[in-house]
């Protein structure tokens, strides 16, 4: 009797233990990751790296001005593309959606463009727009990072339009606006900061996506003119730079990485700090 | 939407000299959400005409290795760009492997830690560690490939391989040389990218478990684990399975991370240990080299593969988890 008890007392500690070492392990592998960049990407980091283009290769020096600039028109023309389809399919969703059969279906292809792997979103864009232009584009790359921000772009509007108590919308109703106004004017500024929420990490998910700009928008060591050439992005400066022999494009790679993760971060926790704030509101 | 039309039917009013400008006014109103819900149908609707034209453009653009190949491009172990004679096998068994390996570290690693930030750790820790857990999912998958390269490649070529080869080197799965890029080591980092798919799902499942199961356990004189065990356990099963085949969509398109480290080698070799390559990584790494029509096609029918493959992993767990709760939404 006691040593049963004694076993099962031994076997719970030891299996809490187990499942602390296992939060160990997870977060002690993010905080490695974090740490090794950082110091990492600093001790490579200077004014060079923001101001200068890349030097040809064999030539030490030089930084990534242009990949800077290029993520950024990436992600401007990303969320061109697939913004206004993302919001204005979730409005569709949570307003006239439920339980219909488009409302259905919509929801279903959003979850399958999730599923899609980032590589197969990029030959996506290859066969609809490099094909027909003939060369590699950033117009291609923002297509490919258009489409990928659809998703939880959907999902993100329908569920914070959907916070949005029924109450709010019946006395705007009552009042005598049409549906369409109070969807416009009552629902979408209630649920503004959750919205805004659900675009900043749509967007920090998508600003560190390599594989679907690999072949669409390429890469280019320096300034891109418009929307039509090849353009550099931070992404495949790190992977290009990463996998070269050389010593100082590792430094470089890494310089890099720590910017990128910044930029990715920045983003990520910051709509996570506003959301916090706003589900405090609803609730 | 019921909103608009009233559940009671309204005694018709009397006819009035004012009612036409009335009927002008409401019908404009009208008017406007005709155009307002038919604008958001159309947006709406054109995502679900994306999701299609992928798989169109995918199964449009294979046609020629389709036609050379035929079905036997699944089974066909060669990879010959120069005289243009293709199989996909190696690829195929690169992603599965890697991904199943993947899985079989992260399942108990992130099933621990739900378990852990679910049961043990306080409410306010809890959600912190989450926070932090979410974070490791928001790293771009290029960084994970950096530190791969540099880190852990350097690491298990040092000290991991030599060791498994010492210990387990009698079974062919951890024979030859330690390279130090594998399928191993692109396991190792797609297990870490993934946890937090696993983490995050169960652990919301882990806490919706209904308190009177976990009860009903403890006045039995159940210890703490043995009511993890007997009551949160079983009860959270089919949660857990649904996570998994999320996470094993994500892995199965992982790109990156993966093409840094796996030694991209197309051939089925039965060591762990060796260089392997996937689906993923062959099509990021030959699709700008690839110069004859066919040769961009035969990528192109590797990419729709892949497609295939991942949409029937995610559609299942998808399924798994709404079966189990149809009202949650899915993430």
């Amino acid at each position: 009797m006691q040593t049963t008890y004694r076993r099962r007392q031994w076997m719970n500690n030891t299996a809490f233990a187990l499942t602390g070492l296992c939060a160990l392990i997870t977060l002690g592998i993010l905080f490695f990751v974090l740490g090794y960049v950082t110091y990492h990407g600093f001790s490579s980091l200077s004014w060079d790296f923001f101001t200068k283009l890349p030097k040809p290769v064999g030539e030490t020096g030089g930084g990534m001005a242009n990949a800077i600039v290029g993520t950024f028109k990436l992600i401007g023309l990303a969320s061109l593309v697939g913004l206004p389809l993302g919001v204005l399919g979730g409005i569709y969703l949570a307003e006239y959606g439920k339980g219909n059969t488009a409302g259905f279906l919509v929801r279903y292809s959003a979850d399958v463009i999730n599923g899609v792997p980032s590589i197969v979103m990029g030959i996506f864009a290859y066969t609809v727009v490099v094909l027909p232009m003939k060369h590699f584009s950033a117009l291609a790359g923002g297509v490919a990072l258009g489409i990928m921000l659809i998703p939880i772009a959907v999902r993100s509007t329908e569920e914070f339009l959907k916070l949005v108590p029924m109450a709010i919308r019946e006395a705007a109703l009552a009042l005598g606006l049409p549906q369409w106004k109070v969807i416009v004017r009552v629902v979408i500024p209630t649920s503004m900061k959750g919205l805004l929420t659900g675009v900043l990490l749509d967007l920090s998910r998508v600003s560190g996506e390599t594989a679907p700009l690999l072949f669409t928008a390429f890469g280019n060591r320096y300034w891109s003119a418009g929307w039509m050439n090849p353009i550099s992005s931070l992404p495949v400066m790190i992977f290009t730079y990463a996998v070269s022999p050389y010593e100082d494009w590792h430094r470089q790679a890494w310089a890099a990485a720590l910017v990128l993760l910044m930029i990715v971060l920045a983003t990520n926790v910051g709509a996570r700090v506003l959301m916090r704030n706003q589900v405090k509101v609803v609730a | 939407m019921p909103l608009t039309t009233a559940s009671v039917p309204l005694p018709s009013p009397p006819p009035s000299p004012t009612l036409p400008r009335e009927r002008t006014k409401y019908s404009s109103g009208g008017w406007g959400d005709t155009l307002f819900k038919n604008l958001t149908l159309i947006f709406a609707l054109s995502i679900l005409g994306i999701a299609l034209a992928i798989a169109w453009e995918l199964y449009k653009n294979s046609a020629l290795p389709r036609h050379a190949f035929g079905w036997s491009f699944l089974t066909r172990q060669i990879w010959d760009p120069v005289a243009e004679d293709f199989g996909a096998l190696p690829f195929i068994f690169g992603t599965l492997v890697s991904s199943a390996l993947a899985l079989l570290m992260a399942i108990p690693l992130g099933v621990g830690v739900a378990i852990f930030l679910a049961e043990l750790a306080p409410r306010k820790v809890s959600s912190a560690c989450a926070f932090l857990i979410e974070l490791l999912a928001a790293i771009p998958s290029v960084v994970y490939g950096l530190i791969g390269i540099f880190v852990l490649v350097p690491f298990m070529r040092v000290y991991v391989q030599p060791f498994l080869m010492k210990t387990l080197g009698f079974l062919p799965l951890f024979h030859g040389p330690a390279y130090g890029v594998g399928m191993l080591t692109a396991a190792v980092i797609l297990a870490i990218m993934i946890v937090p798919f696993i983490t995050t799902i169960s652990r919301e499942i882990f806490l919706s478990v209904p308190i009177a199961l976990k009860e009903a356990a403890m006045a039995l004189g159940a210890t703490h684990w043995e009511v993890v065990r007997l009551a949160v356990l079983p009860y959270s099963r089919s949660g857990i399975a649904g996570s998994v085949f999320l996470a094993l969509g994500r892995a199965l398109g992982e790109t990156m991370a993966v093409t840094m480290v796996i030694g991209n080698r197309p051939e089925i070799m039965a060591s762990l240990l060796a260089p392997g390559y996937t689906m993923a990584a062959v099509l990021a790494n030959e699709f700008t080299e690839a110069t004859s029509d066919l040769y961009v096609q035969t990528l192109i029918e590797i990419g729709l593969v892949l497609f295939v493959i991942t949409i029937a992993v995610n559609a299942i767990g998808r399924l798994i988890l709404y079966k189990m709760n149809p009202h949650a939404e899915s993430h």
